[in-house]
């Protein structure tokens, strides 16, 4: 066994040269308002099957749930389907993307890459501690063209569900083929089984460098992924949770043993781990009585590894870990805040169907998101978007384009898109500790920590830049929003009130009031009382869209009118 | 960290959000010596922008009396009664009886009438003459920047990046009523501060909250507008500008117009360093219903018209309250006058030129070109011919009473228009030694012998006496005057009752007296 191994961390500084935005703080916005506690509102309105109306409003909700903004054609895409139809068409996997390749040579200031040519994949490549950080950004701009490049299913949602709810830290493990791993086993399990999904997490080699379970050993015992796997994984703190430091104590050394083979990571190989006999604690393992006082025994050889699963059975039995499952999928899909009430109605009756369906998520996922307390009045526009549903939503909707896969300037704006996202709270692959975004979790801001007066002015800007401006990639690339082409996309982009109106749908959470609406038509009409004016404008210019003319003057009305719209706080809910 | 760029905005600016102040990426370029020189500018003038929008019917603001005749022929459905039409003495035309305001400042020289301003090619919709107006682009050519927003990015070059400074603690421009607009777009980054409306300056300053529903997301709504607010980067020197004012002369509560210019008035006088405003006033697009049939002085038209007078009397008695009316001068502008010909639906439709008011203490008062001439043989088709281009307005407001040199008017004109006289000492002429106050005419109304008196300077005059249709009646005098007093005395007891003007013409220059047969 070679010398190579790195701690979690241990390039922290190195990963400095690479970010081009400190993390965001969002857990000091907190306190600095005062007053602005969650709410929370007693609904009673429980996981029975939603039977009320199913229109554009209801449809937009939940394809802003589980998508990344709502596009007027994954809209249409379900246009007339029942609910339980829609549900089937949304909870698909997708087909597996090709994976990571070298786009980044060049690009950026970041070098030419020694070990791998441009667009061949790095992600059996030898470890390069001066190209790690370029890959680490090449992983996170993949994974972010993953997101743009959405069909309308879940399976994208999911996949960000899980790393928000299991997360390592990409800079903190650093060795990007193994957070690749990690993604690409968020991805394969994403609509699968949770029990699977935390087994091979466990084994996950980027986790195992990120907990430091990799140097969890009878000599040295790390109890850090021991706890995590308890307190944020499997069981939680909720008020039911009552596992004790014995059971962290036990857990971690029924884990030693469990190691990463080095020489993969090191040498041009895909990453793996193993379980060392020699490494392992062979005593018995006592439990707490929340655990029923259980005893795993200590088992010798290669007899130690079945230890794991028979811990990982013993957490799945406890009915706090379903408990557990149900709320995290709740505050992310649904609310932030759980009352007594959902509780009751919801969270208790989701764990039954998830222990009932033995961890497979699906099930819960298509109750949940067909519940008559999904589609609560209370429930529609009560989430503020993350960064993703903020920048990718308004991304996707408006159609702003992309590069061709793999290019230099696909790379440089999904790389651009990072930071961008960075700049407003959300790091991808970096959530800012184990326990992910606060906005998942840290009563009482949820997520309201996301809006500080320096996110809200970020997030205006880019909607400007957006709306405006367009943004700068590079000497040859400039990306512009293309208005007009949005509003084609549309039903009635001709009828002044009804595209307010369905505008609105797709980009906001909930309903302008109307003095907003009447300040946007004020903006699109320039103040006149006519809305045929706006219709006219608009027929001029279908008659002949290449004219210079026309295309301006509905420019110059729908850019202020954009700005105004997506200025809106109604613009950060969904 | 290193230092390199990630998607950065493209074309150097960003509009300046309405929510949150101004803010915004602006990639400085190389700033001329010029342009940083330029940044000593300390004018504390200011000019507040009135957009009338719809286009206003300039035939029924400023009626041109000696056409009257002709005038009742071609727009029989919205001609307003002879009676009704408020006399500008010294002039040959009236103001709508809605405007006595006008008038009033009219006679103290406290407001200037700009007739016939337009520009060649005149382009009917309103979308692209009101652009043609903010960008002050001829209407053959697309420019996607406003004059203002042009002439502010000069001044202020490396807006908004270091923005705001010690030297520049306030917001360059601000406007009330709609989104950013284009009268503010410079060519790199837009130059105002917008508040959407009236209240929401309100909200601002006195930190209240706009209505959210009970809800979970009206909950975060409420938190969302609460950071939004306390984000905004001009909002505090706002606040400060408008906390130092408790005490307005009263402005009408039911007039919108009326309420943005308090707004205004109140961060003028409470120090804010904002040189440009704009407020407005919409519902000029009177195609029907300009008028009520049943009297024409009433209709839309006289509303709009009537709030507009009273807004901007309010206005002008604030700021001298205020003490500050030396210093502020305001300026309607509409993006088109109406047709010549009226319709049957009791309005008129998009025309071409019209009259432009500009008014404060620092105006030289008068009128500045012809009371444009009606034959009574218009079709539905004509329109009013141009006698001043909308930009020869702007580049007088930059050049005389911001004192702008000529280079900048012109960059910001895009070109060069020359100018009109509209602010300062007037410059000497035969008709302005005749000092209008001077000229009188008793008795009047008069049965038989009137007599005109005046004192002027040397010149050739021609007097004429024309009724409202056009004609000249008689021929009062017609030779050099030697200057100094002078005297004419004529019989009118022939002459039917009613109103007729005498034109005094002084080597060229005009004026005009109203002369009310009994």
């Amino acid at each position: 066994m070679g010398d190579f191994k790195i701690r979690s961390g241990q390039y922290r500084e190195k990963a400095r040269e690479y970010r081009k935005v400190e993390p965001l703080d969002t857990t000091n916005a907190r306190s600095s308002v005062s007053g602005t506690n969650y709410r929370t509102l007693d609904i009673t309105a429980g996981i029975s099957p939603y039977v009320g109306e199913f229109g554009k409003r209801q449809q937009a909700h939940l394809i802003k749930r589980t998508q990344f903004g709502c596009t007027p054609e994954a809209l249409n895409s379900i246009a007339g389907l029942t609910l339980s139809q829609t549900l089937a068409s949304i909870l698909q996997a997708d087909s597996a993307p090709s994976p990571p390749v070298n786009d980044y040579n060049g690009a950026d200031e970041l070098g030419i890459d020694p070990d791998i040519p441009f667009g061949e994949t790095w992600i059996s490549a030898a470890f390069n501690e001066e190209f790690e950080g370029a890959r680490n950004i090449s992983l996170k701009s993949w994974w972010i063209r993953q997101m743009l490049d959405q069909p309308n299913t879940i399976h994208e949602k999911m996949i960000l569900f899980w790393h928000s709810f299991l997360p390592i830290q990409v800079w903190d493990v650093f060795i990007s083929k193994a957070s690749y791993q990690y993604a690409e086993m968020l991805r394969r399990n994403a609509l699968g089984n949770f029990k699977t999904m935390i087994r091979e997490l466990t084994l996950d080699p980027a986790m195992l460098i990120y907990l430091n379970g990799a140097f969890n050993n009878r000599e040295a015992p790390d109890e850090n992924y021991g706890r995590e796997l308890q307190e944020l994984f499997c069981i939680g703190k909720g008020p039911g949770s009552a596992y004790t430091e014995q059971d962290v104590q036990s857990a971690s050394k029924i884990l030693t043993g469990w190691t990463l083979n080095w020489e993969t990571l090191e040498n041009e190989a895909i990453p793996t781990s193993y379980f060392e006999p020699w490494l392992h604690e062979t005593s018995d393992k006592q439990f707490s009585s929340f655990y029923g006082n259980r005893i795993i025994s200590g088992r010798e050889g290669e007899a130690g590894a079945e230890e794991l699963d028979e811990l990982l059975e013993m957490l799945f039995a406890n009915d706090e870990s379903a408990v557990h499952l149900a709320r995290r999928l709740y505050t992310f899909f649904v609310y932030n805040s759980i009352s007594e009430t959902t509780e009751q109605n919801v969270i208790i009756p989701l764990a039954q169907i998830i222990r009932e369906n033995d961890f497979n998520i699906l099930p819960a996922i298509e109750v949940l998101l067909g519940s008559e307390h999904f589609y609560h009045e209370e429930i529609i526009g009560a989430q503020i978007k993350n960064p993703t549903d903020f920048t990718f939503g308004y991304w996707r909707t408006l159609g702003l384009p992309l590069d061709t896969r793999n290019s230099s300037e696909a790379f440089l704006s999904q790389a651009g898109l990072l930071w961008q996202i960075s700049q407003i709270g959300m790091e991808i692959g970096d959530p800012p500790s184990v326990a992910g975004w606060p906005a998942y979790y840290q009563a009482p801001q949820f997520d309201k920590s996301w809006i500080t007066t320096d996110s809200i002015t970020n997030r205006a800007l880019q909607t400007d830049s957006m709306v405006f401006w367009g943004f700068y990639v590079s000497e040859d690339r400039q990306i512009q929003l293309d208005i007009l082409s949005f509003l084609e996309r549309l039903d009635r982009p001709d009828d002044i009130n009804l595209m307010i109106e369905e505008v609105s749908v797709l980009l906001l959470g909930i309903t302008l009031d109307q003095s907003q609406v009447d300040l946007i038509k004020n903006i699109l009409l320039t103040g006149q009382q006519n809305d045929n004016y706006w219709n006219t404008a608009w027929n001029l210019y279908m008659q002949d869209k290449s004219n210079i003319e026309y295309q301006n003057v509905l420019l110059n009305r729908l850019r202020p009118a954009f700005q105004q719209l997506l200025q809106q706080g109604e613009s950060q809910l969904m | 960290m290193k230092r390199r760029s990630f998607l950065r905005h493209a074309s150097h600016g960003i509009a300046i959000p309405s929510l949150l102040g101004a803010m915004g990426h602006h990639q400085s370029s190389a700033q001329s010596l010029q342009k940083l020189l330029n940044l000593s500018n300390t004018s504390d003038k200011v000019l507040v922008l009135i957009f009338l929008e719809g286009g206003n019917d300039g035939l029924n603001t400023v009626v041109p009396l000696a056409d009257y005749d002709a005038l009742t022929k071609v727009r029989p459905h919205v001609i307003l009664p002879e009676n009704s039409i408020i006399p500008v003495e010294g002039t040959d035309f009236g103001f709508h009886p809605a405007l006595s305001g006008f008038s009033s400042l009219y006679s103290e020289q406290r407001l200037q009438v700009i007739q016939s301003v337009g520009y060649p090619q005149q382009n009917l919709s309103h979308f692209r003459s009101t652009d043609i107006w903010m960008s002050a682009s001829d209407s053959t050519e697309l420019v996607t920047s406003g004059w203002t927003g042009r002439y502010l990015e000069d001044l202020h070059p490396a807006y908004p990046e270091a923005y705001p400074n010690p030297d520049n603690p306030d917001p360059l421009a601000v406007e009330l009523g709609h989104g950013a607009s284009l009268l503010f777009q410079g060519r790199a980054a837009s130059m105002s501060m917008v508040l959407n409306n009236v209240s929401s300056f309100y909200e601002l300053v006195q930190n209240e909250e706009s209505e959210a529903p009970d809800t979970l997301a009206g909950d975060k709504l409420r938190y969302v507008r609460l950071i939004a607010r306390q984000s905004q980067k001009y909002g505090d020197s706002v606040i400060n500008a408008a906390d130092k004012i408790t005490d307005q002369r009263s402005y009408p509560e039911d007039n919108q117009l009326a309420q943005q210019l308090k707004v205004v008035a109140r961060l003028i006088a409470g120090e804010l360093k904002t040189p440009i405003y704009m407020v407005s006033l919409g519902g000029f697009d009177t195609h029907d219903a300009q008028v009520e049939n049943s009297d024409h002085t009433t209709g839309e038209h006289a509303e709009l018209l009537q709030t507009l007078n009273d807004a901007v009397m309010a206005f002008m008695q604030d700021l001298e309250h205020l003490g500050i009316d030396d210093r502020v001068v305001g300026m309607t502008f509409s993006e088109f006058g109406r047709r010549i010909v009226s319709n049957a639906s009791l309005g008129t439709d998009h025309g071409s030129s019209a009259p432009l008011f500009v008014f404060g203490n620092g105006v030289r008062g008068g009128t500045l070109g012809q009371t444009v001439s009606i034959s009574g043989n218009e079709t539905y088709e004509d329109n009013l011919a141009m006698e001043h281009d909308f930009r020869q307005v702007y580049s007088s407001v930059l050049s005389q009473w911001f004192e702008t040199e000529d280079a900048m008017v012109n960059e910001a004109m895009l070109r060069e228009f020359g100018q009109l006289p509209i602010f300062g000492t007037p410059i000497t002429t035969a008709i302005d030694k005749i000092a209008e106050r001077s000229v009188t005419l008793y008795p009047n109304p008069v049965r038989s012998q009137a007599t005109l008196e005046f004192v002027g300077a040397a010149s050739q005059l021609d007097i004429n006496l024309i009724a409202l249709n056009g004609k000249r009646i008689a021929q009062l005098y017609h030779k050099a005057h030697p200057g100094g007093e002078f005297s004419v005395t004529f019989d009118v007891s022939s002459l039917k009752a009613g109103r007729y003007i005498i034109s005094i013409n002084a080597n060229g220059q005009k004026l005009f007296k109203h002369l009310v047969k009994a």
